[in-house]
């Protein structure tokens, strides 16, 4: 038995890295870079994805993948296989604020349901869309590894917990007062 | 007696801060180990006497899979620490990380010197970004404080460490596919043999292992391996940290002898709302078996009573049922879950779970057929041990138990087209 573990191959890199990316997205992607052996720039993929979307309002769009995939001398189409398999990147436009509502079972034991339903008639949107304004998207996500504090939802970076449909609408004020970003 | 050990900094205020850690012993374990020379036989020796054994959810003793490793092999050798937490119903290395990460750069930099090893990379779920940003910002003030990175404390050993952040995907939370994920691909469990120990990441020999696995090995260094496995029972050393979670008055995180009573337990979190009885528990994140309540308060939280009792510890997380919960619907939610997860390389899981998925879910919806429950037997038996990693058993496991316990909720849903509990 013979074992390979090695990067992907790409013989057509890519010379002028510097018109990927803006300096500062590049600095970012590059200190993920660092972290891994020389040779394994790669490692820095799921990183620069997650740099480039959040850069980009939130979703990924083919271009974008394409970029890192030059940027990282890999083949698009790794790049995409990594795109696809992970649950935190959007492949079509997301609203503004991306509220990633937790229905698994502690969540559901402790009244998720009432949330969804909640944010639902709010929003007027169902699990899975985008408000017509483009503020808000609602995302069913798996256990987010908060339980203690079920119901929960993750908004952007930051988690809520305890939630009642009275903190939803706080938490949903002020976000629609904040039109900055 | 409690929190002893991983969240030993917890009553303090901003217990994450390297003072805070350092007024409670903190790094005195790796001072000891580097200015006496300590050796690694010593070390993984003293691991072993301690009943360590993994807290992510196998319970394989660590002093064992460090001693797998080939410490004299020429190149780089890697410590993994495993902060994926992803089973549903655990929420405990998240705790670690925030409130004391020092213990875990500690554990991993003393695994590291024992294994002879070069660097660590501690793989964060990507959703856990205060976990994360708290995990680095110690990552800092350690390497400020000459204790990681080159020449640490002036001994002559090395060992840097990096936070690696995930992607949302259950099944990196295996340990091979979350080397994968590092590598910079898709999370997909790799075959066994070879072994991580062989052959990890990047091909290197690697150690990986849990949060709260790595951030009990300061203590046990420092207050000896006999120390730790005094605290809990006979196969299950130490204390643990237990997630629960449910209808109860103060769920959360406590750290406890493995060993204490389930009914302790249920008490330290509050015991039961207003209103709710205890109708049944899943001991050790949605995996483990379901058992019924009456038989739980009769059982403590050790590796051995749970499994008598026919379903496993896993990862401390305790999630309560009570009796408002319809038992089928739960299962729904559980068994999508699965689907969903599932990364889709091996037939018996990829085809397995989504078929057990749509029979519950139609029994849940009253279109349930009357030999819907044999066919679920039949199904969960052809997943269980046919897939190159646990997520199959993982999902089979449940189905199995479920309907092991609450076969009449199963048949009244299939029979009534309806709900035994609550009218729905």
């Amino acid at each position: 038995m013979s074992l390979r573990c090695e990067p992907w191959a790409r013989t057509d890199k890519r010379e002028d890295k510097e018109n990927l990316f803006s300096p500062e997205i590049r600095a970012e992607i590059d200190q993920w870079v660092a972290k891994y052996p020389d040779e394994w720039k790669q490692s820095a993929v799921m990183a620069a994805l997650r740099i480039v979307q959040d850069d980009n309002g939130g979703y990924l769009t083919e271009e974008l993948m394409d970029r890192v995939a030059d940027y990282l001398d890999m083949p698009r189409i790794a790049v995409y296989e990594v795109a696809t398999f992970y649950s935190m990147y959007e492949l079509s436009e997301v609203g503004q604020h991306k509220i990633c509502v937790c229905t698994n079972v502690s969540c559901m034991i402790c009244g998720s349901e009432n949330i969804v339903e909640h944010l639902e008639k709010r929003l007027g949107i169902k699990l899975g869309e985008t408000t017509e304004d483009g503020k808000f998207t609602l995302k069913e996500v798996e256990c987010l590894g908060a339980c203690g504090g079920a119901p929960m939802f993750q908004i952007g970076k930051q988690y809520y917990e305890n939630l009642t449909p009275e903190l939803v609408d706080s938490i949903l004020d002020s976000l629609e007062q904040d039109n900055g970003e | 007696m409690a929190n002893e050990v991983c969240l030993r900094t917890l009553h303090l205020d901003r217990p994450w801060l390297l003072s805070s850690y350092e007024s409670e012993g903190g790094y005195e374990a790796l001072r000891k180990i580097l200015t006496e020379k300590i050796s690694q036989e010593t070390i993984i020796e003293t691991v072993k006497t301690s009943g360590l054994r993994g807290r992510g959810g196998a319970g394989f003793p660590t002093g064992l899979k460090w001693s797998f490793i080939n410490r004299s092999a020429p190149g780089e050798k890697y410590i993994v620490c495993n902060s994926d937490e992803g089973e549903p119903g655990t929420f405990k290395d998240r705790d670690i990380l925030r409130y004391n990460p020092h213990a875990l750069i500690e554990g991993m930099i003393i695994a590291g010197y024992a294994i002879g090893g070069t660097a660590g990379y501690n793989y964060i779920r990507g959703e856990f970004w205060e976990p994360y940003e708290r995990f680095e910002a110690a990552l800092q003030e350690a390497r400020d404080a000459g204790l990681l990175g080159e020449n640490i404390l002036g001994s002559g050993f090395s060992f840097d460490i990096h936070a690696h952040l995930g992607g949302g995907a259950y099944v990196c939370g295996e340990e091979t596919a979350l080397l994968e994920s590092i590598e910079g691909k898709k999370g997909q469990p790799r075959f066994k043999p070879p072994f991580p120990a062989m052959f990890g990441l990047y091909g290197r020999p690697t150690i990986i292992n849990n949060t709260e696995s790595l951030a009990s090995i300061p203590d046990i260094i420092r207050q000896g391996g006999e120390w730790f496995r005094d605290l809990g029972v006979e196969n299950s050393g130490g204390s643990k940290l237990f997630s629960i979670s449910g209808n109860i008055n103060n769920p959360g995180v406590f750290e406890i002898p493995m060993g204490t009573p389930f009914s302790e337990l249920l008490e330290m979190a509050g015991g039961m709302k207003d209103g709710y009885k205890l109708k049944a528990v899943i001991p050790g994140g949605s995996s483990a078996p379901v058992i019924p309540g009456e038989q739980m308060m009769e059982l403590t939280m050790d590796y051995d009573s749970i499994a008598k009792a026919g379903s496993m510890l896993g990862s401390g997380a305790v999630i309560i049922i009570d009796d408002r919960q319809c038992m089928v619907k739960l299962l729904d939610r559980i068994s999508y879950f699965y689907y969903e997860e599932s990364c889709g390389q091996c037939t018996p899981c990829r085809e397995g779970t989504g078929w057990m998925h749509r029979v519950i879910h139609r029994i849940e919806n009253g279109q349930g057929r009357p030999e819907d429950m044999d066919l679920l037997d039949d199904v969960t038996q052809r997943i269980m041990g046919r897939t190159i990693c646990a997520l199959g058993d993982a999902a089979a496991m449940p189905v199995a138990a479920f309907i092991k316990h609450y076969r009449e909720e199963f048949q009244y849903h299939i029979d009534h087209k309806k709900c035994m509990v609550g009218g729905r």
